[in-house]
């Protein structure tokens, strides 16, 4: 425009265009809203000013179903908290019950569990990473991840019966030993899953789409993260090394040599980083894990808490009694108070649990790793564009059966 | 399951099975379009969720029957998939989506939890989704194993090629009372 | 080394931290007089040797029969110092309310809406108190001990199925 213009009187047409702020409902019923969450955004033109996520779509009453059965019935409810990776939550529950018990497992039991965390983390992240591409338009990348999952759900079906929710733990140990030859088949597998992973990364990580999408997106600061309540590899992307892995170990984990990553920006491309590093590193884990199980009892052999084996069952009147006692009314856990703490592969996976001596818990609170990151999103989102919500809920890994319970 | 439906009486009598014999061609053809062109509507809540993902991919192909694209818009589908639990702060919109669903349309209740509730018996979930909404097909199973899911679907195919299809239906929808 | 944090908070609240013991597996632990929670996770997050930085999990307990019959437990982490802290707060029905320590840690906000939501403790100085989890239209508070696992309030009206499995499981419970 000519400067001769700007004397004139501003007519209408230059007058800026009033906007209305457009509320728009992302349902319950979404493909982008993980497992089924309710998020409520104002929108000015494509920023959000603010938002408002409603969860509680999918509360299944863990809390008050674990406390109506016995310690051992609680396994499968576990599983199905943080689905796609259950082994890690029996282990989780396992540890918090034997912590109060104050039960030895055996060490070939701490290496069966550690293999099954491992590859459930595998598959967690795969998920996570499948997702992220199918939502933000990368079809193959799915379908890829898919793959490299299923293989390993073979081999824990072969493991433990089930592909998803497995139940593989039990109070003192875990269910069944590893197959014949079993180990072989990991390993086997464990290299296809590398392929398809580099694959995968080779098509994402330096794809401009992707890229332009996810860097500097969804940005949390190392205090930000903190003051939320992340944990995991939310966390380690905002740059904090923080990893109870390597800060408490549990299990065998001190036997293990394994390297944490840790991110520099905390936004949605550093978290993506950080699950496929985590891959790496888990694809590692296991194959030192393999070469240093030894033979030796898959379950404690403490009458109490565990199972007599089966001919003892039928041979001796003792047994027959513990394993009456066990079955019918639960085992029985020393009154008191426990709170014991993993790294699930989204971040600290605790349970606080309450006995009151008797078969059936009194409490079990469970702190969900997913929890502080779906709640911090309505801060984290706020200013901006509703396009980064979608990398932003992907990258963030909220699994709602753990999120609500 | 589609046992009585297989059955057809040599000699009929009644009016509406007495159809003639393009209607009857009309029928089998209809049928056999929409089983092989199921458009689902996935209304995934939980772990089942992720076994879906599993059937949908390259391994369990889904789409071989047919059943390709899922449409997250209930106006464009024609089978409801419920997966996973359905609490009852879920159950409303459940029953929204499937009221703004326009006829024909299937229901498949994939997972013990749209079943009966499964082992949630408690003051949040939903026992079964057939408490509110009509269910053509349930598979059973925490997750079902794909193999489940397929059959399931074969099951649901077999149902519609033997329901009676017309060009034109010219009975009024069923009207609830109260509702606009 | 999280006995020190104990130590240091005997030290520094002598009236308001009481009873301090270790529990199973090595846990720091403490009680805190309700009315002063939030000082205390202020002097924990914000002094240096402290240094509680992470939102801690928070999540209540119902012991009926007892009085105080609730109790709110808290779950601390310092992840620069390595070091954890259980404090328990002990409320009485009479009073059922705590201070928020939201404003501390906006991370625990979530928690404390949960312990709104299923218990029924109030949290004054929360940003945002409403239910999480269940429907505004639910009355009670679920995971109370007198609240019966099947009380289900449903918000549709729902077809009775006559199903012969729906009775008491084989255990008596029903």
């Amino acid at each position: 425009m000519q400067s001769n213009d700007r004397q004139m009187p501003a007519s209408d047409l230059d007058a800026p265009m009033p906007s209305k702020r457009m509320v728009l409902n992302m349902g319950p019923s979404h493909p982008a809203m993980h497992g089924v969450t309710r998020a409520v955004v104002e929108l000015d033109g494509e920023s959000i000013v603010q938002m408002k996520l409603d969860i509680g779509f999918l509360h299944r009453g863990f809390e008050k179903s674990c406390e109506s059965v016995t310690w051992n019935q609680c396994f499968p409810y576990t599983d199905r908290l943080n689905y796609v990776s259950a082994i890690m939550n029996n282990v989780g529950f396992a540890l918090a019950v034997e912590k109060l018990c104050q039960l030895e497992i055996p060490e070939r039991a701490s290496w069966l569990r550690v293999i099954g965390s491992e590859v459930h983390r595998i598959c967690d992240h795969l998920t996570l990473i499948g997702a992220m591409g199918m939502e933000l338009g990368a079809m193959t990348v799915f379908l890829y991840a898919i793959e490299a999952r299923d293989l390993l759900w073979d081999r824990l079906t072969e493991l433990c019966g089930a592909r998803l929710t497995s139940s593989y733990c039990r109070i003192g140990g875990v269910a069944r030993d590893m197959p014949e030859g079993w180990d072989q088949k990991v390993i086997q597998s464990l290299d296809r899953v590398a392929e398809l992973r580099e694959e995968i990364n080779g098509l994402l990580a330096r794809n401009r789409i992707f890229m332009d999408r996810t860097q500097g997106t969804g940005v949390v600061t190392r205090e930000q993260a903190l003051e939320f309540g992340f944990a995991g590899p939310c966390l380690r992307a905002s740059g904090e090394p923080w990893d109870l892995r390597k800060a408490s170990p549990y299990l065998v984990y001190d036997r293990l040599d394994f390297d944490i990553p840790v991110g520099a920006n905390g936004d949605n491309f550093d978290r993506y980083m950080m699950r496929i590093e985590e891959l790496r590193q888990s694809d590692r884990i296991l194959r030192q894990c393999f070469q240093k199980i030894g033979p030796g009892e898959i379950i404690a052999s403490d009458p109490r808490y565990v199972l007599p084996p089966k001919p003892e069952v039928y041979g001796t009147i003792e047994g027959v009694m513990h394993h009456f006692k066990i079955v019918m009314e639960g085992i029985k856990v020393p009154a008191g108070e426990a709170y014991s703490y993993t790294e699930a592969a989204n971040g600290e996976l605790g349970f606080y649990v309450v006995s009151d001596g008797g078969g059936r818990p009194y409490k079990l609170g469970l702190r969900a790793p997913g929890w502080p990151m779906t709640a911090s999103l309505p801060h984290i989102m706020k200013g901006k564009l509703l396009a980064d919500l979608i990398p932003t809920f992907d990258s963030i890994n909220m699994i709602g059966g753990e999120v609500e319970q | 399951m589609s046992g009585e439906l297989d059955i057809v009486p040599g000699i009929t009598t009644r009016r509406e099975e007495a159809t003639g014999v393009l209607q009857k061609l009309v029928s089998r053809g209809l049928g056999w379009a929409r089983k092989n062109s199921l458009w689902q509507y996935p209304f995934v809540t939980a772990c089942c969720g992720i076994e879906y993902m599993s059937v949908m991919s390259a391994r369990y192909d889904f789409a071989r029957f047919g059943a390709e694209i899922p449409r997250f818009t209930p106006r464009q589908a024609d089978m409801l998939l419920v997966v996973g639990t359905i609490n009852i702060k879920q159950a409303p919109i459940l029953k929204r989506i499937y009221d703004q669903m326009a006829d024909p349309k299937w229901v498949i209740a994939y997972g013990v939890c749209a079943s009966s509730g499964g082992f949630y018996d408690n003051y949040a979930t939903l026992q079964g989704i057939d408490r509110i909404i009509p269910v053509d097909i349930y598979i059973p199973g925490c997750p079902p194993r794909p193999e489940q899911v397929l059959d399931g679907l074969m099951l649901l195919q077999k149902k519609i090629e033997n329901q009676n299809h017309k060009l034109i239906d010219r009975q009024p929808a069923p009207v609830e009372p109260g509702r606009p | 080394m999280s006995k020190a944090v104990i130590a240091a908070l005997l030290e520094r609240f002598p009236d308001a931290v009481y009873q301090p013991y270790v529990g199973v597996g090595g846990d720091a632990c403490a009680f805190v007089q309700k009315d002063r929670i939030a000082d205390v996770c202020r002097f924990l997050r914000d002094d240096p040797a402290m240094d509680f930085k992470m939102a801690p999990y928070v999540t209540a307990v119902d012991y009926l029969g007892a009085n105080p019959r609730f109790e709110v437990v808290y779950n601390l982490v310092s992840t620069s110092k390595n070091h954890r802290v259980r404090l328990r707060v002990k409320v009485p029905e009479a009073e059922l309310s705590v201070p928020s320590i939201t404003p501390i840690w906006r991370g625990a906000d979530w928690f404390e809406r949960y312990c709104l939501d299923m218990y029924g403790i109030q949290f004054p100085g929360h940003p945002d108190p409403r239910r999480l989890l269940m429907y505004d239209e639910f009355v009670g508070h679920p995971l109370r001990k007198d609240y019966p696992l099947k009380g289900r309030q449903p918000i549709i009206p729902e077809r009775e199925i006559d199903d012969l499995f729906r009775g008491p499981g084989p255990a008596g419970r029903s």
